[in-house]
């Protein structure tokens, strides 16, 4: 998913990189290649079945039997991901009308699509356990379901689309890269296709604050007021401290989940401390240091009080978000009324066809 | 016409422009499908902007790049027809003037394709392969909002009379360009007018025919337009991005 910041009790993984990426999909591929055991015998048989598959690091498709809160869990976790990546677009989006290069604007326009794409992905992913796209698109616009928090926060300058980039992708990918090995398989193919775009996102957000960075003063200061700003918001992604995290124990025996949110925000601090340096950037945390025992960056926390108020509907984006992606739809109506029609008088012609 | 330079120019500020408005419907697209649909069109004319404007400015000589031309002349200098500046206002006029740009722009670039010079060849032999797929996309919508329901014929026929006086300019005689657009105006009506029969409606009456883009006088939107596209490069003088 996006982030572990959605509010209701989510639960995150954790992980490397495009090499883990690439790991995890020839293990997909050698899962598959193996035999599943032989299809439940009776109904008594069902558990035990899901169970094994699990346990095998096999993958659970679509028609087999799977729990109840097994099923839920994962609609609940895949649309909010996926509203995510839909409502992500808007704070960048926001960016491509005034580009200051037209190399930039190319990629960030592509950028942005790419994001609608991976929405796409996992409404379908989300669509295999027996919901419709339409009935998540209405929980999001109902305020049911949520997305992820951080893109409740404005995008000021030009270098807040390379902190996004860097920062907001790059947790995403550390979230996500678990999660190509995912117990559900729609899931789990959906996230290696995606998790390979994210990266060229980070890549691509890295290069624009390295720029910034090696520019003119107005611009590396530019570049760190954005550091500045998503810092902790980034870190806030990963979601509320472990002690805080509920229904995690059982998303990790399913193996939806195979992280937890601490392990993974160190994972993440662990990998920008590096990359921060070679920007020239300073993150803006007085109390990070390495720690030779723990062979790990000790950092300052987010503010989690803030977090919460976010996602409870109180960040400085969050009302223009969800009216721009209401507005959006109610706007775009009559059109899909047209193209349902014109869709309904095509197919009648043609039956009308074979019928003569 | 002032050779080949300004021919480039006119074509790159066409596409840049185009691409300009399309991008604007991102996240605000009817359906998702059509949001990626769109920014792909756009990422179409914003790439074969960017070729003929880095071509015009080798062609002038004077050392300006693609970013120079986009973003450091004023609307005085633009040499883009008046239809693509024009606002994207409902789905229905989006639609009307990505057809009647798209059945410009296929002929365009196809004569293109065969002209002398080989740097203007190669770019109209590959935007063409891109305009058949938004004469394709526009088409089918235009059919769709034309022969949908009773709302979305009203809005298709109002946009189509709305937009149609601002065709008239693309094809201003050009005897000395390397395409003469005049050449091209039997191939668009033709297209058009099958789509527009097809999607049962009214093609508009030709009358007032506003011109003036290829001499630098635009509507009141180009402005804008660039005010917008221009601010942040223009407020970090020769910075690099
Ligand atoms: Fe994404
Ligand atoms: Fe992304």
């Amino acid at each position: 998913m996006y982030g572990n910041d959605f509010g209701a009790p989510e639960e995150a993984s954790g992980g490397g990189l495009l090499g883990e990426v690439e790991a995890a999909e020839a293990a997909l591929r050698e899962a598959a290649a193996r035999q599943r055991r032989g299809l439940p015998a009776s109904d008594d048989d069902l558990a035990g079945f899901f169970a094994e598959i699990v346990e095998a690091d096999q993958k659970i498709e679509p028609r087999d039997w799977m729990p109840e809160a097994y099923r839920k869990t994962l609609i609940r976790q895949i649309a909010q991901h996926a509203h995510s990546e839909i409502i992500g677009m808007q704070p960048e989006g926001n960016w491509i009308s005034r580009a200051p290069s037209l190399k930039r604007k190319a990629i960030l326009l592509a950028k942005v699509q790419d994001e609608a794409g991976h929405g796409l992905y996992l409404y379908a992913a989300a669509e295999t356990l027996g919901i419709s796209r339409d009935e998540l698109v209405d929980l999001l616009l109902d305020g049911r379901q949520k997305y992820s928090s951080i893109f409740n926060y404005p995008t000021l300058t030009w270098a807040d689309v390379g902190a996004i980039g860097w920062l907001v992708d790059g947790a995403a990918i550390v979230n996500q890269v678990p999660l190509c090995r995912c117990s559900y398989g729609p899931y789990a193919r959906a996230m290696i296709r995606i998790c390979k775009e994210e990266s060229f996102h980070q890549r691509q957000g890295y290069e624009i604050l390295h720029t910034l960075a090696h520019g003119t003063p107005e611009q590396k200061a530019m570049a760190q007021d954005a550091l500045d700003r998503w810092w902790y918001p980034s870190l806030a992604m990963f979601g509320p401290p472990d002690g805080e995290s509920t229904h995690s124990t059982q998303s990790m025996a399913w193996k939806i989940k195979r992280f937890s949110n601490d392990e993974l925000r160190q994972r993440f601090v662990d990998m920008c401390v590096q990359q921060a340096e070679i920007l020239g950037l300073t993150i803006p945390d007085p109390g990070l240091r390495w720690n030779d025992e723990r062979q790990a960056y000790d950092y300052t926390q987010p503010d989690y009080d803030e977090l919460m108020r976010v996602i409870k509907g109180d960040g400085p984006c969050n009302r223009e978000r969800m009216a721009h992606r209401r507005r959006a739809h109610a706007d775009g109506a009559w059109v899909r009324e047209a193209a349902a029609a014109y869709a309904g008088k095509r197919a009648a012609e043609k039956k009308e066809k074979v019928a003569a | 016409m002032n050779g080949p330079f300004e021919f480039a120019l006119r074509l790159g500020d066409d596409a840049l422009i185009a691409a300009q408005r399309l991008a604007e419907w991102t996240t605000r697209a009817p359906e998702m499908e059509e949001d990626i649909a769109l920014a792909n069109i756009a990422l179409d004319q914003l790439g074969a902007a960017r070729l003929l404007l880095t071509y015009a400015g080798e062609l002038e000589g004077a050392g300006r790049d693609e970013d120079a031309l986009a973003y450091l002349r004023d609307d005085r200098e633009f040499r883009n027809c008046l239809l693509v500046e024009l606002p994207n206002d409902d789905f229905a006029v989006t639609m009307a003037k990505l057809l009647f740009l798209s059945a410009y722009q296929l002929p365009l670039y196809t004569a293109l394709a065969e002209c002398a010079d080989e740097r203007l060849a190669a770019i109209g032999s590959k935007a063409r392969k891109e305009s058949a797929y938004h004469l394709d996309h526009a088409s089918l919508w235009v059919k769709r909002l034309g022969d949908g329901t009773e709302e979305s014929h009203r809005r298709m026929q109002a946009a189509a009379d709305q937009v149609w006086p601002y065709v008239a300019e693309l094809f201003t005689p050009d005897p000395g360009a390397p395409v003469d657009p005049a050449t091209l105006r039997a191939e668009f009506d033709a297209t058009v007018t099958a789509v527009l029969t097809e999607a049962t409606l009214a093609r508009p009456e030709s009358g007032w025919a506003p011109a003036g883009g290829r001499d630098g006088l635009h509507t009141e939107h180009l402005s804008y337009l660039l005010a917008e596209m221009q601010v942040l490069h223009r407020a970090h003088p020769g910075a690099k991005w």
